[in-house]
């Protein structure tokens, strides 16, 4: 495995929209110079309003688009190579944002073998690796449900399982949560964080929603195809109003804590969870 | 008194062992111009009562009035009363279907049995309303952004003038901002025009944040029916039922046990600033 | 709450039937239908009517479901029978004004209700013991040789299996579609049929730009899966003939020959 999973450089990206003959008529700048370092099997957040970019960076993570300037190695491929784009694909699976348009068959053991079919696995490996699979994501007693009958959340871990039959190196979550409800959304996000924890898998979670990213090992921020931000969560929170320039939405928590902190309390920053601020109330109020 | 449902009941397959109860003994009395939130987990029949509001589905037993009318009367027209309160769906841009969005809007008051010129004046008074600006009404409402093209969709149910906006979930997939320029512009349509407001969440902390009275549904049932504060003093018991109450609130409710002098009703951030604040002995900014 | 409907529902009993090779079930579907056409008299009838019970029987789908698929045929029943019992010519029995009722016309009429009934309860007993998929695969399989016709054969597989997944997925979409239209005034119940129509745009329009939306982004999760085209597939359920299969033949052919038999002899 390459010492990065994922390195960009000046990574640029420019929809042309063109009129009825195929003339260019505008451009539209989607990612511009991005540079990112993913390390393999850590947490990554890609955080950032509709617009910012991010959807376009994940669509260029498993070659759906290709690059109009600038490099992009996944697992050490680059991308902009044609032979390396099944391999590309293979090491980076993909789960979108609905659930009902990324699942293919009509039960769901059948789907989670859809992808190592395509692979040519031998048939009866890809049994051990469907139940290996639903097993990781809890889903094994519902391998012989239909999918029309499993709730969103439920959908999404099928689809994870999907991903990691085909044994990927790393998996990019685009917007995963975004139709769910808060436990839908909490049960996907408890499943990837045991596929990083557990198996070791590379994440990369491309989201809007801050609360989602308190326990990643580091996140980037996007906003109009830029990354304006990098770091930790805890680096990241405490820059409220640079996140709400960006159009992020700061949890409660933090908002509050930087709010008393302006108004003259000594806390810390980067206050991410109760706990915290509660406990840093407490100190105060001793100290 | 706008909408009252008296002993409400929608049951499917009554009498089979697969019976099943979307709405049981609902009782409840909507105000005109209350700013409601209807909230409850996925499958608690929130998107079901609120179906029955507007007479799109129809309740096995128990009666429902509008404005003092019985719905279900021999003589009661529905189209009417679909005209009165309005219904926005989950992802209404998904009813998006004319070739250019002022075509769009016009639908609904055409169907009222405006003319051409009454629709159109009522589409570019909608389209108003939610912020679209004029050069875009001849454009294909396909070419839009997802937010816009959700702004058009309410426009097309607001053009009908209703008396009750009633929108399910208007936030969903939304971003943040998003998210908050939908609900701002929610609040003041309610304020401006002083139509009734039902807002269909999951979302606690948004809900808060505008309604003045929140309905709880779990299975069915209403289980909570009071202003933010007392709706959410309950939070252990929404807990268990899959839901929770905002972050802040959590947080007052511990500090509150450790011992620190603060209110546990605070449901905002501005609250809780203000009360912590006190607590230190010091007066907000 | 999707309601999935009866085209194609599975109903898992485990039984002989659900085991085996769908090639095999496509094969006695079709042998079947040609039987319900080609039996002869009452004899005949009988040997098909204790054939379909067997087979409902080993299959272990309680008689009650089977018949669910019925009632969405009754009105074609209906109305084929009333076209056989009064414009059938023969041996008046009753005259009623202008419209005769014959004895020709009873039997006609009974023969084809009877033919219509099996003919439903054969299918669904097809589409009630092996899944959509298994149904794809065995067509996949047995058309195989079509491909040296440069026939997509696979592709079209491949297409009829997420037709079939998503059918439940767009039926309910129209139903959401149809009430958001209607909390807008749509009318759909009435007006003659050019109103009707007009009034189907709203709802046609939307649905085909969402099938269209959905079939984007299935491609797009496809290839991202590594989907890329039939060629160098494996399979995770291949088919594979057992024993029961071949046996399975066996009575096939030899209930065919009966009735072909009988027909000869009677």
């Amino acid at each position: 495995m390459a010492s990065l999973m994922v390195k960009a450089r000046q990574l640029v990206h420019e929809y042309i929209r063109r009129d009825e003959e195929g003339n260019p008529v505008a451009t539209q700048t989607a990612l511009d110079h991005v540079d990112i370092d993913i390390r393999p099997g850590s947490f990554v957040a890609i955080l950032g309003h509709n617009g910012s970019g991010k959807s376009t960076l994940a669509k260029h993570l498993n070659v759906l688009l290709a690059p109009t300037e600038g490099t992009l190695w996944v697992d050490g491929k680059d991308t902009s190579d044609p032979d390396n784009l099944w391999d590309i694909r293979q090491s980076a699976g993909m789960v979108f944002q609905n659930p009902d348009n990324q699942i293919i068959g009509s039960i769901v053991e059948e789907d989670v073998g859809f992808g190592p079919e395509n692979l040519g696995v031998p048939t009866d490996e890809i049994w051990q690796r469907v139940e290996d699979s639903l097993r990781s994501v809890g889903m094994l007693k519902f391998r012989s449900a239909s999918p029309n009958k499993l709730s969103g959340g439920q959908k999404q871990r099928v689809a994870i399982a999907g991903v990691m039959a085909m044994q990927p190196a790393c998996i990019v979550l685009d917007e995963p949560t975004a139709m769910l409800d808060p436990n839908g959304r909490k049960e996907v996000l408890r499943a990837v964080h045991e596929l990083n924890r557990i198996k070791g898998v590379t994440i990369i979670l491309i989201t809007h929603y801050m609360e989602e990213v308190t326990d990643a090992d580091y996140v980037y921020v996007m906003d109009s195809g830029s990354v304006v931000m990098q770091g930790t969560p805890r680096e990241i929170f405490s820059r409220v109003e640079s996140l709400q320039a960006h159009r992020m939405d700061v949890p409660q928590i933090t908002l509050l804590a930087h709010e008393l902190k302006k108004s003259g309390l000594d806390l810390p920053d980067g206050i991410l969870t109760r706990e915290e601020l509660v406990a840093a109330l407490e100190r105060l109020r001793e100290g | 008194m706008a909408i009252i449902l008296d002993k409400v009941n929608c049951v499917y397959e009554q009498g089979t062992p697969r019976e099943m109860y979307a709405l049981k003994d609902i009782n409840l009395k909507i105000g005109d111009g209350q700013f409601i939130g209807v909230i409850g987990h996925t499958g608690s029949g929130k998107s079901t009562l609120i179906q029955h509001m507007n007479g799109l589905l129809r309740a096995t037993s128990g009666s429902i009035y509008y404005n003092g009318e019985d719905i279900y009367a021999e003589d009661y027209s529905m189209r009417s009363l679909r005209s009165k309160v309005g219904l926005v769906f989950q992802y209404p841009e998904h009813q998006l279907f004319e070739t250019t969005i002022l075509a769009d809007v016009c639908f609904g008051p055409m169907n009222q049995g405006l003319d051409k010129n009454e629709a159109e004046l009522r589409a570019f008074e909608a389209l108003h309303s939610v912020g679209i600006p004029e050069g875009l009404f001849d454009q294909s409402p396909f070419d839009l952004s997802g937010g816009q093209k959700r702004r058009v969709a309410i426009a097309g149910v607001l053009a009908m003038r209703p008396e009750v906006l009633i929108l399910d979930e208007p936030t969903a997939g939304l971003d943040p901002k998003g998210r908050d320029e939908i609900l701002d512009q929610i609040a003041k349509l309610h304020a401006e025009n002083h139509i009734t407001v039902i807002l269909v969440s999951h979302s606690m902390e948004d809900v808060a944040k505008y309604v003045e009275r929140i309905i709880v549904m779990n299975q069915g049932s209403v289980m909570f029916d009071g202003a933010p504060k007392e709706v959410f003093r309950h939070y252990k018991e929404l807990e268990q039922v899959g839901l929770a109450a905002p972050q802040v609130t959590y947080l007052m409710h511990e500090l509150q046990e450790k011992g620190f002098p603060v209110s546990r009703d605070a449901t905002t951030v501005a609250e809780a600033k203000t009360e912590i604040l006190r607590a230190f002995g010091r007066s907000g900014e | 709450m999707v309601r999935d409907i009866t085209i194609g529902q599975y109903y898992p009993t485990g039984s002989v039937i659900h085991r085996m090779d769908p090639r095999v079930k496509l094969f006695g579907t079709l042998v079947f239908l040609i039987s319900v056409f080609a039996y002869k008299g009452i004899v005949g009838l009988a040997v098909v009517t204790v054939f379909l019970a067997m087979m409902i029987k080993v299959s272990g789908v309680p008689f009650k479901y089977m018949v669910k698929g019925l009632r969405a045929i009754i009105i074609l029943m209906l109305i084929t029978a009333a076209f056989n019992l009064f414009l059938t010519p023969g041996e008046a029995v009753v005259q009623v004004w202008k419209i005769t009722l014959t004895k020709e016309g009873i039997t006609a009429a009974v023969r084809m209700m009877i033919r219509l009934t099996y003919l439903v309860l054969g299918t669904s007993l097809m589409t009630l013991t092996t899944t959509p998929n298994q149904l794809t695969d065995g067509l996949e399989r047995a058309l195989r040789p079509l491909k040296y016709l440069h026939i997509p054969v696979h592709e079209i597989a491949m297409m009829m299996s997420i037709a079939l997944r998503f059918i439940p997925i767009l039926v309910e979409e129209t139903d959401k579609i149809m009430k958001a239209q209607m909390a807008r005034g749509a009318n759909f119940e009435e007006g003659n049929v050019i109103q009707r129509a007009k009034a189907m745009i709203p709802l046609l329009v939307p649905l085909f730009v969402s099938a269209f939306r959905r079939a984007n982004d299935l491609a797009l999760a496809m290839e991202a899966r590594c989907y890329r085209g039939g060629e160098g597939r494996t399979k995770m359920k291949p088919l594979c003939y057992q024993n029961i299969d071949r046996i399975a033949y066996l009575v096939l052919i030899l209930y065919l020959a009966l009735l072909i038999a009988l027909r000869i002899l009677l």
